[in-house]
């Protein structure tokens, strides 16, 4: 587990400086709760272990 | 009864009989427009010009004496993030109007027309189909026709509120994570999502390409088949669609579910519903003498992973529009992209990788079982503008709670029809038939099932 909690805000902030995503102002907080949300979802699934051997499926066949 | 709002296979049939003409079932639809439209709000372009060509070519067919197809002079729509010529590609934005009019169709809109089907026009939806309610800023929300105070489900929406309303008994929506399903609940209609990579995605507006599907709605599992047998088939512009033979199942329906092993889901699927939603399931269950119960893992885990694929994937997709014209999306569409777009590559790829594995738990559930049975949403419709509800108690989002149920199973392909339950209350609730991959036949068997049983059916709704 992480040391400190998830800092969305910061991250959205830094991460946007990453991949050249200007947030206009009005916008922020909305994405920073939507970080959030997805960060509580993502948590949910790093939670599972899964064997070296598990593949991704980016493009899955059925 | 007008003819228009008989079956798509009746309709076929009249006109193939010579019975009724398809410029006189044209006209009925364009009049029924004039009506009925603006109360549900389905359509964003009638395309009449064009339907009176395809409808006159097929009276032309059955005068020469030729076969007009298997849905001669059925009109049908489609959502508008499916190419049509002529017609810019909308996917529900503002942004996407300023695009140039496509220069072809879509190939499932030629399929139909192949099929002597007759394009009425583009249908609303959820802005860039990230929704499940069917508003719309730009547009304004499809109107759920069995009370138009309510959605109508998205983000198909007006897909839903096209064919419940009988302005087309046929229309053609996309399913990412219930899209299909949950305007097929709230609308009170049979719709089909098939096995990811069945149709071909060609020519549309895609959301998250590792998960979206296209599919019909009707009012009948026949009308399904119809559609779905003649829009089958391989097709090199779509990477994902499979390269497989079409394997028609209209002939497979009459087999009803004789001989299949049909089990309700447990667990997962029976929380957080109301207690009609359960109910509709209790009764598809009795009709088909089912108390087996099956247990789907690790749902709650699936629905996560196919959020975080969605936000991610979505939000790379539209990184060149979120920097140009954040604005210009619906508000409600925006932040939720940008956050998205931001999303750690960890989090994707363990998801992705998560997708195989949950696909292979899901198998082995299959080994024992035919069809899986569960509620398509856990509530009916909300009233339009609806931010929370009340569950258990507690004061939920409506927005995220919708596609519950229908997260998990689209996640990792496999088909599934909706059966409409009315009479639970005063707007209709849906069943999910899950089958096994490729196996759309079985689905749409249990859903034909269910509608001779009486459980299932889709009436116009009194408009």
């Amino acid at each position: 587990m992480a040391d400190k909690p998830f800092d969305a805000e910061a991250y959205v902030e830094a991460a946007a400086a990453a991949v050249e995503l200007p947030i206009p102002e009005q916008l922020k907080a909305g994405v920073v709760e939507q970080m959030r949300a997805t960060h509580r979802l993502a948590q949910v699934v790093m939670a599972q272990p899964l064997d070296d051997t598990v593949e991704a499926a980016p493009v899955f066949r059925a | 009864m007008t003819v228009l709002l008989q079956t798509a296979g009746e309709i076929a049939r009249a006109v193939r009989a010579g019975e009724v003409k398809a410029a006189a079932v044209l006209d009925e639809a364009l009049a029924r427009q004039e009506t009925v439209g603006a109360k549900v709000n389905a359509f964003t372009e009638v395309t009449t010009d064009r339907a009176r060509g395809e409808a006159a070519a097929v009276d032309e067919a059955v005068a020469a004496g030729r076969d007009p197809g298997p849905l001669a002079g059925v009109p049908f729509a489609v959502k508008n993030l499916v190419d049509i010529a002529g017609v810019s590609t909308l996917a529900g934005s503002r942004i996407n109007a300023d695009d140039a009019p496509k220069a072809a169709d879509a190939p499932l809109i030629a399929r139909l027309n192949a099929a002597g089907g007759v394009l009425l026009g583009a249908l609303n939806m959820g802005e860039y189909a990230y929704d499940f309610t069917g508003e719309n800023s730009h547009y304004q929300p499809s109107r759920n026709p069995w009370d138009t105070d309510h959605m109508t489900g998205g983000s198909s929406g007006g897909s839903g509120a096209a064919v419940a309303s009988g302005l087309v008994p046929l229309a053609l929506g996309s399913d990412t994570n219930g899209s299909i399903r949950v305007p097929s609940a709230f609308c009170g209609l049979f719709g089909l999502k098939p096995t990811y990579g069945r149709l071909t995605r060609a020519g549309s507006f895609l959301f998250v390409a590792a998960l979206d599907h296209l599919g019909p709605f009707a009012r009948s599992p026949v009308d399904l088949a119809l559609a779905y047998d003649v829009m089958q088939g391989p097709d090199p512009a779509d990477p994902v669609c499979a390269q497989k033979p079409a394997e028609a199942i209209s002939g497979e329906l009459a087999k009803g579910a004789d001989g299949l092993r049909i089990a309700v889901a447990d667990g997962y699927f029976e929380q957080n519903a109301v207690p009609a939603a359960l109910e509709a399931v209790a009764k598809a269950a009795k009709a088909l003498g089912v108390d087996r119960r099956v247990t789907i893992p690790e749902a709650a885990r699936a629905r996560a992973a196919a959020y975080v694929i969605t936000t991610a994937e979505a939000g790379n997709l539209h990184l060149k529009r979120l920097r140009e014209r954040p604005l210009d999306y619906d508000g409600a569409v925006n932040e939720r992209l940008m956050a998205g777009a931001l999303a750690p590559a960890n989090w994707v790829f363990q998801a992705q990788r998560f997708r195989s594995w949950y696909r292979d738990r899901v198998r082995e559930v299959f080994k024992d079982v035919d069809v899986i049975l569960t509620p398509a949403t856990p509530i009916p419709a909300p009233r339009i503008g609806q931010k929370t509800m009340m569950l258990d108690g507690n004061e939920v989002p409506v927005r995220a709670h919708i596609g519950i149920y229908t997260q998990p199973i689209s996640f990792i392909g496999l088909p599934v029809a909706v059966a409409p339950v009315h009479g639970l209350g005063p707007l209709p609730f849906g069943v999910q038939v899950i089958a096994p991959a490729w196996r759309e036949d079985l689905a749409l068997r249990v859903a034909a099932e269910l509608e001779r049983s009486g459980v299932a059916s889709a009436p116009v709704a009194p408009l």
